[in-house]
């Protein structure tokens, strides 16, 4: 190693393989996944480390089995989102520039939401859904999902319109407008960027849950792709290639969104996380 | 803000006279307006966290049956459920392996999480677009993991015992199926999620360290090791604490993954707090079990809640 030293271009390139071969370790399941996806016929023996010929029936096959339940993760994610910021924007703004007496405790109380388990939030949820007529409706799982993306979206977008200038804010009032006005005209597309990372990521967690799919359906009524995948591993442990299919459909969004919101998605993570 | 444009723009109240300045009135109504943005989110949060856990508290003094769900009856039965679920020795097993489930994947993620933020720190071609792409794992729904994993991890068939069989190490392992190994099968896979969140925000934690410090250090003749444990790792205390508590209360209350890898199975070997909670109120709907088990979740969150709210003061500051 140190006979030659490297020079400094090649040393990066030499970083840069060290990078792939990471990224290569990390991502391995995942492409696991898409292989066997695609080697149906091999349901119960291992799996060839690529393709050999690519066999699409597994994905034909979870898009029949599975299609209707992707329409429903894509249903309740959209509603979820819409739920969380129409009542997470304002709320945002409330917190960040009225100087409300209780703002604080508001906050705090945010950040406690936080660590509550979901479990135990489901425990009590389906007593009462069950009481209301919720269980087994879209509306209902929507409302549970869209507690995944509220605190998060909230403490985010107050930390964004905390830093919006007063003075803009000012002259719109000069100008005439109210705080509606103001808020729908001036401060929601200043505040764009953190609207978009909040409603990716409430989509994203509202995708991923599991737990409330779990235990707020009692039948097949609203079933997430995320439970339907659950439940045929049960059914077909032998078809792996179809599982893997509708996981591989399952991952598509995530996938999605890295590449097309890259920068949205990092926000998200430490913004949310940090502040 | 004047009292023409608030009453403008209060629409419910189109009908009450414009041209009436009483500043008192005209305060409070802007307050009410003020109050109107925010009221919905604490109305929301109220009924989907704070009712959740008074109901839980009492809940667990309640009890539920099956026959609960026909006729709505859950009698109060004092400590019954409480003393119940101590006395089961499963309660001490899922409490076990949570804490062991959550210290590993904590010391697991943190530590390879730390070394690739590091790694990614040096400036190579390619560096963003492999820093972005790592992040797929993490994004992923837990449950899709688990279940790749478990087909990964299959004793005969997957592809990690073939791995190590060409190797000629430890082919064949019964990596979901005994129960020595169950639980660090789920830890490892924990571990693989965790990384990729641990490494961005340390990342994120590294670029903001001035450089001038690291090169005072080096000026000092500090060994990189050296550098990273004198200046570095102090430097970048508040990130690690947050990540730390973050990743413990994502961690705490995990039930996708297990689900979906073993179903807290084999022999209740991968048996947490979390599966507990569920197995009792949604399989045995015995909903006042599970919430005394919900409970003892909080209680552990609350006590590092501490930690996270502490630390989030320090990081305000």
């Amino acid at each position: 190693m140190a006979a030659h030293p490297p020079t400094a271009s090649r040393r990066r390139w030499g970083s840069t393989v060290a990078g792939v071969l990471v990224l290569g370790v990390m991502l391995f399941p995942l492409y696991w996944m898409l292989n066997t996806a695609l080697q149906p016929e091999s349901g119960l023996l291992q799996v060839d480390p690529v393709p050999g010929s690519l066999d699409l029936s597994g994905f034909s096959k979870a898009i029949s089995d599975q299609g209707g339940h992707l329409l429903t993760s894509l249903a309740v994610s959209l509603g979820a989102v819409a739920i969380c910021l129409a009542i997470s924007a304002p709320a945002a703004y409330g917190l960040a520039r009225f100087g409300l007496r209780g703002s604080r405790t508001i906050v705090f109380g945010t950040l406690i939401t936080q660590m509550v388990p979901g479990i135990v939030i489901a425990n009590a949820l389906y007593n009462s859904y069950v009481d209301l007529g919720l269980v087994n409706s879209y509306f209902g799982l929507m409302l549970a999902d869209a507690s995944l993306g509220i605190p998060f979206s909230i403490v985010l977008m107050r930390s964004f319109m905390v830093s919006i200038p007063g003075e803009v804010i000012e002259a719109a009032q000069i100008d005439g407008a109210g705080p509606v006005r103001t808020f729908t005209r001036v401060v929601l597309p200043m505040s764009r960027n953190s609207l978009i990372t909040s409603g990716l990521f409430a989509f994203l967690f509202s995708w991923s849950d599991f737990m409330f799919a779990l235990t707020l359906n009692t039948t097949d009524e609203v079933k997430p792709i995320t439970l339907g995948i659950y439940q045929y591993i049960g059914a077909h442990v032998g078809d792996w290639g179809s599982v893997m299919a509708a996981s591989v459909l399952s991952a598509v969004p995530a996938a999605v969104l890295l590449v097309l919101a890259q920068k949205y998605i990092a926000a998200g993570i430490t913004g949310g996380s940090v502040k | 803000m004047t009292t023409s444009t608030v009453t403008a723009q209060t629409p419910a109240k189109a009908s009450a006279p414009a041209a009436a300045p009483d500043p008192a009135r005209a305060a409070r109504r802007r307050r009410l307006t003020q109050w109107g943005f925010v009221a919905p989110a604490v109305v929301f949060m109220l009924l989907f966290f704070g009712y959740p856990l008074v109901r839980n508290v009492v809940m667990s003094f309640q009890h539920y049956t099956p026959k609960t769900f026909f006729t709505g009856e859950a009698p109060f039965n004092g400590t019954d459920n409480w003393s119940n679920v101590f006395q089961d020795a499963l309660f001490g097993k899922a409490l076990w392996h949570t804490l062991v489930f959550t210290a590993g994947s904590l010391v697991g993620q943190f530590c390879i999480g730390m070394a690739l933020a590091v790694f990614f720190s040096r400036r190579f071609p390619l560096n963003g677009v492999l820093r972005s792409l790592i992040l797929l794992p993490w994004l992923v729904p837990m449950v899709v993991s688990g279940i790749v994993w478990r087909r990964i991890l299959d004793q005969d068939t997957g592809v990690l015992n073939s791995f190590l069989d060409t190797l000629g190490v430890g082919g064949g392992t019964p990596w979901l199926t005994s129960p020595e190994m169950a639980l660090l099968s789920v830890i490892l896979v924990n571990i693989w999620i965790g990384i990729p969140f641990n490494m961005v925000i340390l990342y994120g934690g590294l670029q903001e360290i001035p450089k001038e410090l690291h090169e005072a250090a080096a000026l000092d003749g500090a060994s990189a090791w050296r550098t990273f444990r004198s200046v570095t790792l102090p430097v970048l205390k508040p990130v690690i604490t947050v990540v730390l508590v973050l990743g413990f209360m994502s961690t705490v209350k995990i039930l996708d993954l297990i689900l979906a890898l073993t179903d807290g199975g084999p022999a209740d070997a991968t048996q947490t707090l979390g599966t507990l909670t569920y197995q009792n109120s949604f399989v045995q709907l015995d909903f006042g079990a599970g919430a005394v088990v919900g409970n003892v979740l909080i209680l552990i969150s609350a006590v590092f809640a501490v930690f996270y709210l502490r630390a989030n003061r320090t990081e305000g500051k």
